[in-house]
């Protein structure tokens, strides 16, 4: 069908398209992130040195998995707190499979996932189906996790002595000199990126954040999608269940409080919007990174753990502050 | 009482590319009420926020009790004595009538630094004794009825020692005993020399309760005439005008009598009773009616969009069930809704994105995995047919003027090919080279076999572009019209048919 005249005829105009500005953020937390790490290396010598950069690289790793997963979430514009205590319900019940039944690793691994996979999905029902807000849904079953896993193991932590194997999945160096934990990590963070840019998955994700009765209104299962949404973010959860279980041996059941906000605080460093619509898994690995980073480098320099919490915070205002002045501009 | 309250004169008003208001005059007397009528857009509630100090006018001038005022805000005309009580009220639910009426002027005690809430009860109580009003101050807003809350309103309004008051369709959420309570409190006001302009689109009141009546058409003054001295035919005819437009339609010609959609019994609580009607293939059905009158409920409820009690709805002669709109969608219905930019579009995204919303399923391979250059494709072969003025499909939405966003939405349902297309409003906000476009690709559309539903407030648009006309008051249908029988005042009959 053709109506009149021609569409698009005009030169190409230079405003700003999506990707670009994209970009120009990602651009502008990498450049953080090198500053960041040339400062380090230039006031302690010990910064800039193999074993150190390995050493940051596992300590993100986990925090970076759930950061990954919360990408999602955050991108439609919700939240999830229970990020940590999922994590840990997760150690938990692979600690059940492998010590507790006796099972072989790999059921232990799929018995992770899976409970992760479980409590996202029931978060993405109650916010979907039920429509009760993210903050609140999440909150709920952040208590809910965190109360199971300590009735479930009596509160003592879960060791995984009967298998060797189980160690290895984190720390074992399939490359030598590398722990698998990073190798793992950047693997996900690969396939969730792939997800979020390619994906009808991820297609839906932004639409959701972008305007989310407009996405209905054009026939989308908005109900169906957003669980999904959940259950992937779920899922990354009880990855880094696996990963934390393994790089300590063990499942400590008193830990992950605290670690969903450590990973919402390095995907709004990576330049994602809370409101939704907005963000990337690069910008969220970046940001992991920085907050690593700032932590080692810090630790090096002997400051003190009390001041390290309030650099990092105040190192989140200024990262989300700066992305607010820069949109502002455009 | 001849006293002139207030009087407007060669007022102009430009919006960007509307002359909203041309050379308009008004006056209204003490102790009279004065209905101000038109058609939608005719420029009544411009002509009305110029005197309420919202918009400021471009030209002419205002007088206040005789002396030339010039009103800069909304605060300084209460000040004034002017005040308006809107067709949505403006009040907090969750305060007291009270705290509602002395919002941000209460009464303080103890430095300032406390309300002083028995004063301001006690201050309430006063005003409701002096209108002979039955209201505890001490109520939430929320428990109120509509009704109430209205009263309130006009508390809140002699409060300020409004002279000048305007009500904009006061009688719109009121029952019959509700409407004889407000025209009490109406003619009470009148005998205390209160001035009161009343905006409504239903004839009988204006019989009822006014001394006298301005009409407005397209902008411009029409007629100041005594009630008494008119029929309510009259009155139509002085909004609808004379010049009527050419139904260019070959009407009927076009049309199978294939039934496309079939609604029965669709109810939704007080908003829709007992609708039913059909669609045919190749037809552009017209949906007429007032703000309010149901419309776009009807087409948000075929479309699954809301809940409803009960119905049916037919495609093709098969029932089916649409409770979502993913329902509707998959069974070949689109629609675009009258508010592009937050029920249609994602205004941050780009064009291929918008175009392809609504069938993702067509662009991803076996593993979900999009495939981002049929998508552009899809979205430059629609932004050319469309003639959608843009450097780019990466351009993103928000970037777009208004009628070429609303191609961008036609080309989301065109990526889909639906057989049924439900237009809302489809050129409201649209500039008049874009719309006569939109009608051609209506007509197109209609020629190639599409049933198409459009709903417009705008009722020369309705006639050029039926083939059929529904008229709704209060959630009926009253009325069904072909092309070819169709009048301006006839709709307008129709659309005033209360109950």
């Amino acid at each position: 069908m053709k109506i009149a005249g021609k569409g698009i005829s005009q030169p190409i105009s230079s405003k700003q398209t999506g990707a670009q500005s994209g970009f120009k953020q990602k651009l502008l937390a990498f450049a953080s992130l090198i500053i960041l790490v040339i400062v380090f290396s230039v006031a302690s010598s010990n910064f800039f040195q193999f074993s150190n950069l390995v050493g940051i690289l596992v300590s993100t790793a986990v925090i970076g998995v759930l950061a990954l997963g919360a990408t999602f979430v955050i991108i439609t514009g919700g939240i999830d707190l229970a990020l940590g205590t999922v994590m840990t319900f997760s150690s938990v019940m692979v600690g059940v499979i492998i010590t507790f039944w006796g099972l072989p690793v790999p059921f232990g691994i799929v018995g992770g996932i899976l409970a992760g996979a479980l409590c996202g999905f029931i978060s993405g029902l109650m916010v979907a189906k039920m429509n009760i807000p993210p903050f609140i849904a999440t909150l709920a079953i952040m208590m809910v996790t965190k109360g199971l896993s300590l009735v479930i193991t009596g509160a003592k932590p879960i060791y995984f002595n009967d298998d060797p194997i189980f160690a290895k999945i984190a720390m074992g160096k399939m490359i030598p000199g590398i722990p698998n934990t990073i190798i793992i990590f950047l693997l996900l963070g690969v396939i969730a990126s792939i997800i979020l840019s390619k994906t009808i998955i991820g297609r839906y994700n932004f639409a959701l954040g972008s305007n989310e009765e407009a996405t209905r209104l054009s026939g989308v299962n908005t109900v169906k999608w957003k669980i999904v949404i959940y259950t992937i973010t779920g899922i990354f959860s009880g990855i880094a269940g696996i990963l934390m279980a393994s790089r300590l041996n063990s499942a400590q059941p008193s830990l992950g409080t605290g670690y969903e906000l450590e990973a919402i605080a390095a995907v709004v460093i990576g330049g994602t919007s809370l409101s939704g619509g907005v963000g990337s898994i690069l910008g969220t690995i970046i940001g992991a990174l920085i907050m690593s980073v700032l932590t080692n480098g810090l630790q090096i320099m002997s400051v003190a753990q009390e001041w390290r919490t309030v650099i990092v915070g105040v190192v989140i205002i200024i990262a989300v502050y700066a992305d607010i002045l820069r949109r502002r501009k455009q | 009482m001849d006293e002139i309250l207030l009087r407007m004169a060669g007022i102009d008003k430009f919006f960007p590319g509307v002359h909203a208001l041309n050379q308009c005059q008004f006056e209204l007397k003490r102790g009279e009420v004065h209905a101000l009528v038109g058609e939608n857009g005719a420029g009544k509630s411009t002509l009305m926020k110029i005197a309420t100090g919202v918009y400021s006018k471009d030209a002419g001038q205002m007088w206040y009790k005789g002396s030339e005022v010039e009103i800069a805000n909304t605060r300084a005309a209460q000040e004034l004595g002017i005040s308006i009580i809107h067709q949505e009220l403006n009040l907090m639910p969750h305060l007291t009538v009270a705290q509602n009426i002395f919002i941000g002027r209460e009464p303080r005690k103890a430095l300032k630094w406390f309300v002083d809430e028995l004063e301001l009860n006690r201050k309430v109580q006063e005003l409701f004794d002096q209108m002979n009003l039955k209201l505890d101050p001490k109520t939430l807003v929320s428990d109120l009825t509509v009704a109430n809350q209205q009263m309130v309103e006009i508390a809140k309004a002699l409060s300020f020692n409004a002279e000048v008051l305007i009500m904009d369709e006061p009688t719109a959420a009121l029952t019959d005993m509700e409407i004889n309570e407000l025209f009490r409190m109406i003619k009470q006001l009148r005998e205390e020399g209160v001035g009161i302009i009343y905006i409504s689109h239903r004839m009988d009141e204006l019989k009822r309760i006014t001394d006298r009546i301005t009409v407005m058409r397209d902008g411009c003054y029409v007629d100041t005439v005594r009630t008494d001295s008119v029929t309510i035919d009259q009155i139509i005819s002085m909004m609808v005008g004379r010049e009527l437009y050419q139904t260019s339609k070959p009407t009927v010609s076009l049309q199978t009598q294939q039934v496309v959609l079939e609604v029965r019994n669709l109810s939704s609580g007080q908003l829709l009773k007992d609708i039913s009607f059909h669609l045919n293939k190749g037809e552009i059905l017209g949906f007429a009616g007032l703000m309010g009158a149901g419309r776009t409920e009807v087409v948000r409820a075929v479309f699954g969009a809301d809940p409803i009690d009960k119905g049916e709805i037919k495609l093709h002669g098969n029932t089916v069930r649409i409770r979502q709109p993913h329902h509707a969608v998959q069974h070949g219905i689109g629609y675009l809704s009258e508010d592009r930019k937050r029920y249609g579009l994602l205004v941050d995204m780009d064009i291929s994105m918008n175009n392809a919303i609504a069938s993702f399923y067509k662009f991803r391979n076996a593993f979900g995995w999009m495939r981002d250059r049929e998508m552009r494709k899809s979205a430059e072969q629609h932004a050319e047919a469309l003639a959608t003025k843009t450097p780019s499909v990466s351009q993103k939405v928000k970037f777009l003027s208004g009628g070429n966003q609303q191609k961008v939405v036609i080309g989301k349902w065109l990526t889909r090919d639906c057989d049924v297309l439900i237009f809302d409003e489809p050129t409201r906000g649209i500039d008049v080279g874009a719309k006569s476009e939109i009608y051609k690709l209506l007509d197109q559309l209609a020629s190639e076999g599409k049933a198409i539903i459009i709903v417009s407030s705008d009722l020369p648009e309705i006639l050029r572009m039926s083939h059929r006309i529904i008229v709704m008051c209060e959630g009926r249908i009253t009325g069904e019209l072909l092309a070819e029988e169709a009048s301006q005042e006839m709709i307008m009959k129709y659309a005033t048919m209360r109950s």
